[in-house]
C-alpha cells in the first residue's frame, strides 16, 4: 500500500543558514538536504548563500560548498561529464545529473537539491543503491548463449546492432527508478524502468539466445505490469533515453507471444 | 544500520508536471466512478419501484447538488475514456514521444497530457448542451 507522506523520523526540519561571504558578486541560494547517521536525528534543509560567478554546473556550486562553505556536506561524484551517473540527485524537483545540470537551465529563484527521492540515505546526498543493483543483477544482464561461440566472436548485422540504440546508453544512474511513483510504492516487488531497460536491452540483442527464458521471468503482475506509463522516467533521464518506450516494447512482446 | 536511516522525500519534493496529474486524476475518476454506480443501481431501482421512489430519484438528480455530481460523473466518464484511449495507444507502442535520438539532443518534457484533458472537458460540456437542448426542446 502507498504510503505518501514520509515516516515520522524522516521528516525534514529547517536547518542552518550559511550566509555569503562579504564581496559576493552572484548571490544564489541553494537548499540542501543534509542527514547525518554519526549525529542521527531527524534530516534537515541547510540554505546556503553561495557566489556562483565561474560557476557553469550544479555540480560545480556543491563542490564549491564543500570546498569553501562547508566541508562536511557529503556527495558522490566523479566522472563530471555526465557517463558515470555518479552525482544522480533531485534538483529543482526533478531527478538529474548535477554535473550535466547548467544553473542556466534552471527558473530563477532558490534552488533545491534533495537525494534520489525514496530511497534510503546513506548522508546527505548518498542514497543506498544496494537494492537498486541487487534487482539489476537478477535480469542477468549479460549475454547468455546455447550455441557453440566458433572461432570468432558473435557477429551482429548492422540493423541488429541499431536495436541496441537509445538503450546501450544507459548509465544506471537510478534518475528514472527513483522518479516513478510505482517504484515509490513498490520498490521491493517492481522492477523500475532503469532495470526493464537493461532487461529489454538483453532481449532484444539478436546475439542472446535466452529470450524466452527472460520474457518468461518478467511475465509478472508487479515486476513488469506495475508500469502504469506515468512517464516520469522518460521526462526525467539526464541521457535522453526512454525507458516507458522499452517497457512498452516488452509487454508487447509479452502480448505477441501469447496470440 | 541499515533500518535507523531515512527515507528520502518523494511525492512532497517531485515536481508535478501533467503526466503525473493525469494518472493521479484517472485513479481518482476511478473511484468515483464506482461511487457513481450507487447512483445507477438506485436510478433503476426507483424505476422499477415507480411513483414515490422514482420521483425521489429525480428531485435529487434535479437538485443542484444532483446536477453538480451528475456533471463530475460524466467528465469522470470521459477522461477515463480518454485517457483509456492514450494507455491503449501506449501499450500498442505509440505515443511515447520523440525517438530516443531526437530526444538526446534535446531532452526534455513531453505529453499529450492537455490534449486529454481538454478533449475531456469539451466533450462534457457537449454532452451537457446536447443534454440541456434536448430538455428544452422537449418542454416546449
Amino acid at each position: 500500500m502507498a504510503e505518501f507522506t514520509l515516516p515520522k523520523m524522516s521528516k525534514v526540519q529547517k536547518g542552518k543558514r550559511f550566509a555569503a561571504k562579504p564581496g559576493a558578486k552572484q548571490v544564489r541560494n541553494f537548499k540542501v538536504y543534509r542527514w547525518d547517521p554519526d549525529t542521527g536525528g531527524n534530516p534537515r534543509l541547510d540554505t546556503y548563500e553561495v557566489d556562483v560567478s565561474g560557476c557553469a554546473m550544479v555540480l560545480d556550486v556543491l563542490l564549491k560548498i564543500k570546498n569553501e562553505i562547508d566541508p562536511t556536506l557529503t556527495l558522490r561524484r566523479s566522472c563530471r561529464e555526465g557517463v558515470c551517473g555518479s552525482c544522480a540527485m533531485n534538483i529543482d524537483g526533478e531527478n538529474t545529473l548535477a554535473c550535466i545540470k547548467g544553473l542556466d537551465e534552471l527558473p530563477a529563484g532558490d534552488v533545491s537539491i534533495y537525494p534520489l527521492p525514496h530511497m534510503p540515505v546513506v548522508k546527505d546526498l548518498v542514497p543506498d543503491l544496494t537494492h537498486f543493483y541487487a534487482q539489476y543483477a537478477s535480469i542477468k544482464p549479460w549475454l547468455q548463449t546455447e550455441s557453440s561461440p566458433g572461432s570468432r566472436e558473435r557477429l551482429q548485422s548492422p540493423e541488429d546492432r541499431k536495436h541496441l540504440d537509445g538503450l546501450y546508453e544507459c548509465i544506471l544512474c537510478a534518475c528514472c527508478s527513483t522518479s516513478c511513483p510505482s517504484y515509490w510504492w513498490n520498490p521491493d516487488r517492481f522492477l523500475g524502468p532503469a532495470i526493464l531497460l537493461q532487461a529489454y536491452r538483453w532481449i532484444i540483442d539478436s546475439r542472446d539466445e535466452a529470450t524466452g527464458e527472460r520474457l518468461d521471468d518478467l511475465d509478472d503482475p508487479f515486476k513488469l505490469y506495475r508500469c502504469h506509463t506515468i512517464m516520469n522516467c522518460t521526462n526525467t533521464c539526464p541521457k535522453g533515453l526512454n525507458p516507458a518506450r522499452a517497457i512498452g516494447e516488452i509487454k508487447q512482446l509479452l502480448v505477441n507471444r501469447t496470440v | 544500520m541499515s533500518n535507523t536511516r531515512p527515507l528520502s522525500p518523494h511525492l512532497g519534493i517531485y515536481r508535478w508536471r501533467i503526466n503525473m496529474l493525469q494518472s493521479t486524476l484517472h485513479r481518482l475518476t476511478g473511484l468515483f466512478l464506482c461511487v457513481g454506480t450507487l447512483l445507477l443501481a438506485w436510478g433503476l431501482i426507483a424505476a422499477a419501484s415507480g411513483g414515490t421512489p422514482w420521483n425521489a430519484f429525480t428531485a435529487f438528480c434535479g437538485s443542484w447538488i444532483g446536477l453538480v455530481l451528475l456533471f463530475l460523473w460524466s467528465w469522470s466518464l470521459l477522461f477515463h475514456l480518454c485517457n483509456g484511449i492514450q494507455h491503449l495507444l501506449r501499450d500498442m507502442g505509440r505515443n511515447f514521444g520523440p525517438p530516443t535520438r531526437d530526444r538526446a539532443h534535446n531532452p526534455g518534457y513531453w505529453s499529450t497530457g492537455w490534449l486529454v484533458i481538454g478533449a475531456s472537458v469539451v466533450l462534457a460540456l457537449l454532452v451537457w448542451v446536447i443534454l440541456f437542448m434536448h430538455v428544452a426542446g422537449g418542454a416546449a
